[in-house]
């Protein structure tokens, strides 16, 4: 498998920290002590547009039309759609023909996307997959809740896979937590529903997903350079899930790697959910910071909870 | 010997005299935030071989030595 074009798309309005607290009983310092996120941005549409801009963004780097496409995966936790799925719907508006189906494997939903991509692309079913994660988790939080409101930003990226290359390595994972990160949907107006149960905000336990974030990509990654008979020093980048710049600072720490390896664009965009793994990615790629062969890592995890890793060669 | 460990850890975290370490004083009054108090409990878990799950509340040294005592009974 190769990537062989990156994309994204950022909605136009942009929040910092002092703007939240004309509602929130927080403060810039606070927000940035903890989290390093510094601005966020929220888009006032919806969201399958965002999707398709980044699509055609990919799709526009590589050089391809909507209809060369054979698969189009989509990781995607909340839109405002139940059904149909978002990327049928984005299917549509970028003028693409082929099947289509979402994912959610939370924040970890690009990893996951990799995996299956990876995996059909291997065995020749399909040619060309894109690969499109969007998130709105700005719609799925209690904005009166200081603790989770102020994490979070929307954005849509995609990059495009083809079966050339090394086939990457994998290292996938769920410990089933539904008490970590949850929301809830509403009961609906079933005449027979009988529990009690109330659509609810996003809910996080801050400490506990930490330290879950933590142990799992330090142990995910020296896994996979273990796979590969490689060091971490021969490591060119690690791309991590962009939750916490805490927490990709205590990655870092633990592997004891340099700090230019670890690109972070959190404190422009906070936590984007599986969006910011590729949004990452089409950040450092248009940046030309990635060369043929280089050897990257990607670390994401997630509500489930998930994890996922991949090394790959560019 | 739990105490002297865990005042050694923090030390060690924020650079200060463990010996200035005292049973009774909160991970706030040593600088600590919530995800300090995590990275702490880590090495914890590294250094006495248990594991402490984060769903129990943790407000100062002391805190953190019973809970270690009871891991280790």
């Amino acid at each position: 498998m190769k990537i062989v074009a990156t994309g994204s798309a950022v909605p136009d309005l942009i929040v910092g920290n002092q703007e939240l607290t004309g509602f929130l009983d927080t403060s810039d310092q606070w927000i940035r002590e903890r989290t390093g996120i510094e601005q966020r941005r929220i888009h006032q549409g919806d969201l399958e547009m965002l999707a398709a801009r980044a699509a055609q963004n990919a799709l526009a780097a590589a050089g391809l039309s909507a209809g060369q496409l054979d698969l189009i995966l989509c990781s995607n936790v909340h839109s405002r759609y139940l059904t149909p799925s978002l990327s049928s719907v984005v299917q549509g508006l970028i003028g693409a023909s082929c099947p289509c189906l979402d994912i959610n494997g939370a924040c970890a939903g690009f990893v996951y996307a990799l995996e299956i991509a990876a995996a059909h692309l291997q065995s020749r079913r399909y040619q060309r997959i894109l690969l499109l994660c969007a998130e709105e988790p700005t719609r799925m939080v209690d904005w009166h809740d200081r603790s989770t409101c102020v994490l979070f930003g929307d954005a849509a990226a995609a990059a495009i896979a083809v079966p050339e290359g090394e086939a990457p390595l994998f290292k996938m994972g769920v410990v089933s937590n539904d008490q970590a990160i949850y929301a809830y949907h509403g009961p609906g107006n079933c005449p027979y529903e009988k529990s009690d149960r109330r659509e609810t905000p996003l809910v996080m336990k801050g400490q506990e997903v930490y330290k879950f974030a933590v142990q799992s990509s330090q142990a995910d990654i020296q896994y996979l350079c273990g796979q590969a008979g490689i060091g971490l020093e021969q490591v060119d980048y690690f791309l991590l899930h962009q939750a916490n710049a805490r927490i990709v600072e205590a990655v870092r720490s633990h592997l004891r790697q340099p700090p230019e390896k670890f690109p972070s664009n959190v404190r422009r965009y906070g936590n984007t959910s599986s969006a910011g793994l590729p949004l990452l990615l089409d950040e450092v790629n248009r940046q030309g910071k990635l060369q043929p062969g280089d050897t990257v890592i990607l670390s994401a995890f997630g509500a489930g909870l998930t994890t996922g890793s991949c090394l790959l060669k560019w | 010997m739990i105490f002297e460990t865990v005042a050694k850890i923090l030390g060690e975290y924020k650079d200060v005299d463990p010996a200035t370490i005292t049973r009774d004083a909160t991970f706030a009054s040593l600088g600590l935030d919530s995800l300090d108090t995590v990275e702490i409990v880590m090495s914890l878990e590294d250094a006495f071989g248990i594991e402490i799950d984060m769903e129990q509340s943790l407000q100062n040294v002391e805190d953190l030595v019973k809970l270690i005592e009871a891991k280790k009974a």
